[in-house]
């Protein structure tokens, strides 16, 4: 139920909605691409409390897709699916199936290192090695066996254009990587990322730690990595999501579990998925109304 | 008003409170730190008298020859030491990574609660052990059993700081580095170790300077050597050793050389100690960490 101010305050927030839209109107009228990633049936659960239930969703190629919901209903958990990244929690398992042009990643007999290279992930807090930001970006190409000087020369260098941190660092390149700005830190994990050339790029929060503008710079930085990546990203901000992304999933809590199941208390469901300017001025769903507009979360 | 006054009385008795505090902290760092100024002192004073380049490049002179040195505890404190640092680090370094990333498997707790009673024991029971089972069947002392002593003791040390080093990186690391698709090893070689690194050395220069100055195990394993000597399988002079030998000896001359090898054996591990220091510091400017 709807109280007349709630309705009067829906507005000029929806508004606000269409002015981020328009800003970048053509971000958001990619035509249906190919389908990149393919979550079916995903139940997730942390030893015996399940954090998502009956996930599916589609990933598009060349495509930004957001995961934005309340705090603790699972963006994080979902995003570290996709790269198998959990399987580091212990007692923690994953049913049903994701896959990677379709391939199904969760299979028992799947190389998890060679997922991790082609689903490369950018963390909610910088996390540049201990080491220069050269050796940085040439971490993962020397992984996968890159030695001549010439070669890394080269990627470091493309990685970092690409990063748009080249200009800022090129005279500094063997100084350590910790000595930069926290927004410089975050690109540096972009370029490092995206010095394996992986197919797609997880983003966990990857601006909330940041000042605005290093955000703003983040955020053109997605823009012209969709060209070459597909981009997942979790995001607190929806006025970010509105702006930067072609499609958004809501994730919300299961609520009524509740009542039937204590273990399903919690677990996070996607309550609504669709081109993002759809979701953002016509939420089909009255809690993802709610939670853009600002009553939930 | 009244709050105010009440308030600013609360505010002198916090202040004398803070005052004796202070002068309580200063006192007991004062005794804590007097002991070591003395002995420094002391040593330097003592020793000091017949420091010469000599002392350091010459053998040792039989009773009452004046001049000679210690040369040959130098190198076979170096040699016994290196021994131990081999044997020891390597096999730390690898348990500690075990122990740091497998905490709650039963040979986790098993290796901490080992290395803790380890530590615990005695040196002069390792001498005694290595006099065990290596001197005693090869039925001679050699630098070998006494840098084997050593490494037994040096062991617990580098494994513990090692160990507590690991677990400090922060786990962000090694995600960001599974993330690129580096396996475990390959992020612990990479990552985690470089970064522990500091601790890691700190660790190793706490064991030196333990095991650089064990006399008692000495006793049973290198036993020592008056000549220059940088045989594995003979006896050898360690610095502690030959403090001990000259201290217990009635000659007045020898007395005195004692005092002169302790502020040998001091400078050099303090040296040492200096070195490394100036590594890591060197080293971690170049990762950034500090
Ligand atoms: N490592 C973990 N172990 C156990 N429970 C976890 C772990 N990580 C997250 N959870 C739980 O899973 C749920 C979803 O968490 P998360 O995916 O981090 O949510 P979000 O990113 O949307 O804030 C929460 O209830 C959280 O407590
Ligand atoms: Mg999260």
């Amino acid at each position: 139920m709807m109280t007349p101010s709630l309705e009067k305050n829906r507005v000029p927030k929806i508004k606000s909605f269409q002015r981020a839209l328009g800003d970048n109107a053509h971000v958001n009228e990619t035509p249906m691409a190919t389908i990149k990633m393919q979550i079916k049936r995903l139940n997730f659960y942390y030893g015996a409390h399940r954090a998502l239930e009956a996930i599916n969703l589609d990933v598009y190629a060349n495509c930004i897709t957001a995961l934005i919901g309340p705090s603790g209903c699972g963006k994080s958990t979902l995003l570290r699916a996709l790269n198998r990244m959990n399987d580091l929690v212990p007692q923690s398992r994953a049913e049903g199936e994701i896959l990677l042009d379709g391939e199904n990643t969760l299979a028992p007999n799947v190389d998890v290192v060679e997922i991790r290279r082609r689903v490369g992930m950018v963390f909610q807090r910088p996390n540049p090695f201990p080491k220069s930001i050269y050796d940085n970006v040439a971490y993962g190409p020397r992984l996968l066996g890159v030695n001549k000087r010439s070669d890394l020369d080269a990627i470091v260098e493309k990685s970092l254009r690409a990063s748009a941190l080249w200009d800022e660092v090129k005279g500094k390149l063997h100084e350590s990587g910790l000595a930069l700005s926290g927004g410089q830190q975050q690109r540096l994990c972009i370029a490092r990322t995206i010095a394996v050339e992986p197919e797609v790029i997880l983003m966990d929060e990857p601006a909330s730690a940041l000042d605005p503008i290093s955000t703003y710079k983040i955020e053109e930085l997605m823009q012209q990595l969709r060209e070459q990546f597909t981009i997942v990203i979790v995001t607190h901000n929806m006025q970010q999501a509105a702006r930067a992304s072609d499609y958004t999933a809501f994730m919300s809590w299961q609520m009524s579990g509740a009542l039937l199941d204590a273990t399903r208390a919690h677990a996070g469901r996607i309550i609504e998925f669709g081109a993002t300017k759809n979701i953002f001025t016509n939420p089909q769903e009255k809690e993802t109304e709610d939670y853009i507009t600002g009553r939930f979360g | 008003m009244k709050s105010l006054t009440n308030s600013r009385r609360h505010f002198r008795r916090r202040k004398l409170t803070n005052a004796v505090m202070l002068v309580l902290c200063a006192l007991a760092t004062l005794a804590a730190i007097l002991p070591l100024v003395w002995i420094l002192a002391y040593v330097a004073q003592e020793g000091g008298r017949f420091l010469s380049v000599e002392f350091f490049t010459q053998l040792p002179t039989p009773v009452g020859v004046p001049g000679g040195g210690v040369l040959n505890a130098i190198v076979g404190s170096a040699m016994v030491v290196a021994i131990a640092i081999v044997i020891a680090v390597p096999i730390s370094i690898v348990a500690a990574i075990y122990a740091a990333e497998h905490p709650n498997t039963p040979l986790g707790i098993a290796l901490r609660f080992g290395t803790d009673v380890l530590s615990g024991i005695p040196s002069i029971v390792m001498g005694i052990f290595a006099y065990t089972i290596i001197v005693l069947p090869q039925k001679h002392f050699s630098a070998l059993s006494g840098g084997i002593a050593l490494a037994i003791i040096m062991t617990p040390i580098v494994l513990r700081s090692t160990e507590e080093m690991l677990k400090l990186v922060p786990r962000s690391l090694r995600e960001g580095s599974l993330a690129l698709g580096a396996s475990e090893w390959k992020t612990m070689w990479q990552v985690l170790l470089p970064a522990a690194l500091n601790g890691i050395v700190t660790g190793m220069m706490l064991g030196i300077a333990r095991v650089a100055g064990e006399a008692a195990p000495m006793i049973f394993t290198a036993f020592g050597n008056p000549f220059l000597s940088a045989d594995l399988d003979q006896p050898i002079a360690t610095l502690p050793h030959t403090i001990y030998v000259y201290a217990i000896s009635p000659y007045k001359d020898w007395h005195a050389k004692a005092w002169t090898t302790a502020l040998v054996l001091i400078v050099l591990v303090l040296g040492l100690n200096i070195i490394a220091r100036a590594f890591t510091a060197w080293q971690l400017k170049k990762m950034g960490w500090r």
